[in-house]
């Protein structure tokens, strides 16, 4: 099948990653809204691991370009 | 507490993102869909990475992610017995010993291997149950999740049903069996990511294990057990009084781990379909296994926030408190009311997402099952036979549409259960475990025959109708639970040992009458016709030039060693 699942996979995860993590940091120091995330940024860091994670696709994905068949 | 939450502008966001991927894989495959191979089993062309996580993905559905939270709260961690005793063991001799027969044999469906191996009626029967059944558990995913949308987001019922039925039929409908697997891939990273925050902040709160630990005594102390009897999975299973599933470890062995996992795993053509659908007989082979990987630690994302759950409602102070529903504790809520409880906006949005994701993989997969069977088992054996494949590649499409609107009216019909999980067992109990005796035998024992497998499998399935008929779990107040027929032989301590054992009795009835009904018939089919299908008369599968750790046996025994110590480290 001439689609590699890890481009629309990473693609999604960069995009969510970015979107949380600049949220994450346009939030950061709103204390009442992070009270029931325990004072976490909750945001910010599920949206690093996201963009982490996409990225990864998206790099591994370029590695190995269309398998053959 | 609050059940239901208001979202912002980045949490819709996140949602409109997530349904634009879905469509758009869709589309990006409907160039691909040539004939009705492709449409319907994706070519077989897929790598085995992506079969496998699709075979794991594909049943965390509504059942599963609503379902095991709730039985984490409701019994805790013998619910892993659903994983380590259940799923896995059969997921291995799925990929070790049957696979070859579904694979190599050029069957398109469970059904058609039936076909094949025994004869039309016995594939006649197990298509048009299947059929049933899979209607039924797409509808139930429905329902869940239109429910979820209606309570949390104040999102009306038959609205939130009609969107997620949209979907999912857009997808399908464009991109066949490879876009509902390629999907289900994507939605196994979202629900992943998505709950594995709720996991790790669940278990800040609580204190960690210790604290989880310490809460659940607790909890098992005032209902009447062992402090350890939420957290053990074996050591209180020496008498169904001893633990909150009510069961015994005969009952976990023989009816979870033997035929329900079996029968559901091996036979089950909504799984297996993904493992046929790989691009090489070694990797459909590998397909189960490498789902098992993920598959044995899925309890951390799914059983573990119904543990949590339920120990921070026996603590006061944790502001935490599950809805109640009736005089019991509204358990199927867990995961919403977690997400509520921890997640601000933003990270919600992306909880939510993964919900939806996993009820869409549910039913998508479901759908895709059914159309095969459909497309091929019953339109093409019985409706219209001699037609071109454009024909039946057509048909598949139209019949994407007619399963995802009986799926509605199964939605609607999907009421009135408190636990989701329990109805659907009943189900798997009564057309499932007789299968996997039909299966053993039509593989393993050349003599069965077509007679046979198919008055066993009748009478598996009126052996566990009779069974749910005459006994009825302790304190059942619906005949839907048991004991129909009027007059109530035996009393079992939990609907979950009332379930083990119907499938035990279907299991046995049909084992036994195939036996025997194959003994007094004549073998139709000659040792020519089943090569390829049964075991005795199939030539060993060479693997000579394949490294050891891509082969499918050295995997097996990992996969097996792993859950081993899983299961002695929370014995």
């Amino acid at each position: 099948m001439g689609l590699d699942i890890k481009v629309p996979i990473g693609l999604m995860f960069t995009i969510l990653g970015l979107l949380l993590t600049i949220f994450g940091l346009a939030t950061a120091g709103n204390t009442e809204m992070y009270h029931r995330s325990l004072d976490i940024n909750i945001n910010l860091w599920t949206g690093i691991a996201m963009l982490l994670i996409g990225v990864f696709m998206l790099a591994t994905s370029k590695i190995k370009p269309a398998k053959k068949e | 507490m609050e059940t239901s939450f208001t979202l912002g502008w980045i949490d819709y966001t996140i949602m409109l993102v997530y349904f634009v991927f879905v469509l758009g894989i869709g589309w990006t495959l409907k160039r691909y869909m040539k004939s009705s191979t492709d449409f319907l089993e994706a070519g077989r062309s897929i790598p085995a990475w992506i079969t496998g996580l699709a075979f794991i993905a594909t049943n965390l559905g509504a059942l599963e992610v609503i379902g095991m939270a709730a039985s984490g709260a409701k019994y805790g961690m013998a619910t892993v017995h659903f994983y380590w005793i259940g799923a896995i063991p059969a997921m291995i001799f799925l990929a070790i010993f049957m696979m070859p027969f579904y694979y190599g044999s050029k069957a398109r469906s469970v059904p058609e291997y039936l076909k094949l191996r025994f004869d039309e009626k016995t594939r006649g029967f197990n298509a048009f149950s299947f059929a049933v059944m899979t209607i039924f558990a797409s509808g139930i995913s429905m329902y869940a999740l239109a429910m979820l949308m209606e309570t949390l987001l104040g999102w009306d019922f038959d609205f939130s049903l009609l969107i997620s039925a949209v979907i999912v039929l857009v997808y399908v409908y464009l991109g066949g069996l490879t876009s509902a697997i390629y999907n289900e891939v994507l939605q196994f990273f979202l629900i992943v990511i998505g709950f594995t925050p709720l996991v790790i902040l669940g278990l800040i709160n609580i204190g960690g294990w210790e604290g989880l630990t310490e809460s659940l005594s607790d909890v098992a102390v005032r209902n009447g057990y062992e402090p350890g009897a939420w957290v053990n999975s074996w050591k209180y299973m020496d008498s169904p009084d001893s633990n909150p599933m009510g069961v015994k470890w005969f009952g976990v062995l023989m009816g979870l781990g033997f035929v329900l996992s079996f029968g559901y795993w091996c036979t089950n053509f909504l799984v297996v379909q993904r493992a046929m659908a790989a691009d090489s007989m070694a990797g459909a082979r590998k397909t189960p296994l490498i789902g098992a990987f993920p598959k044995m630690f899925l309890p951390a994302l799914v059983i573990i926030p119904g543990m949590i759950a339920i120990a921070l409602t026996a603590i006061p102070e944790s502001g935490f408190e599950l809805p109640l529903k009736g005089n019991s504790y509204d358990y199927d809520k867990v995961i919403p009311v977690l997400l509520g409880h921890y997640f601000p906006t933003g990270v919600l949005g992306l909880g939510l997402t993964a919900l939806m994701a996993s009820f869409m993989s549910g039913m998508a997969g479901n759908v895709t099952a059914f159309n095969t069977v459909w497309t091929y088992d019953i339109y093409q054996s019985y409706i219209n036979k001699k037609k071109s494949d454009r024909h039946y590649l057509r048909v598949g499409q139209l019949t994407t549409i007619f399963g995802v609107l009986v799926s509605i009216g199964a939605a609607y019909m999907a009421r009135s259960f408190n636990n989701v999980m329990d109805f659907l067992q009943l189900i798997f109990a009564f057309i499932n475990a007789p299968l996997f005796a039909t299966f053993l035998l039509g593989m393993f024992w050349k003599r069965s025959t077509g007679h046979g497998a198919f008055l066993g499998l009748v009478s598996g399935t009126l052996a566990a109708s009779l069974h749910h008929g005459l006994t009825a779990p302790a304190g059942a107040d619906t005949l839907i639970k048991g004991g129909w027929l009027g007059t109530v032989v035996h009393t079992y301590p939990s609907e979950m040992a009332q379930n083990f054992w119907t499938a035990i009795y279907a299991f046995s009835a049909a084992f036994i009458l195939t036996v025997i009904i194959s003994l007094m018939t004549k073998k139709l089919k000659s040792d020519e016709d089943l090569k390829g299908l049964v075991y005795s008369l199939t030539p060993r599968i060479r693997e000579e030039g394949i490294v050891w750790y891509k082969r499918p046996a050295p995997l097996a025994i990992i996969v097996g060693i792993v859950a081993i110590i899983l299961s002695l480290l929370f014995w």
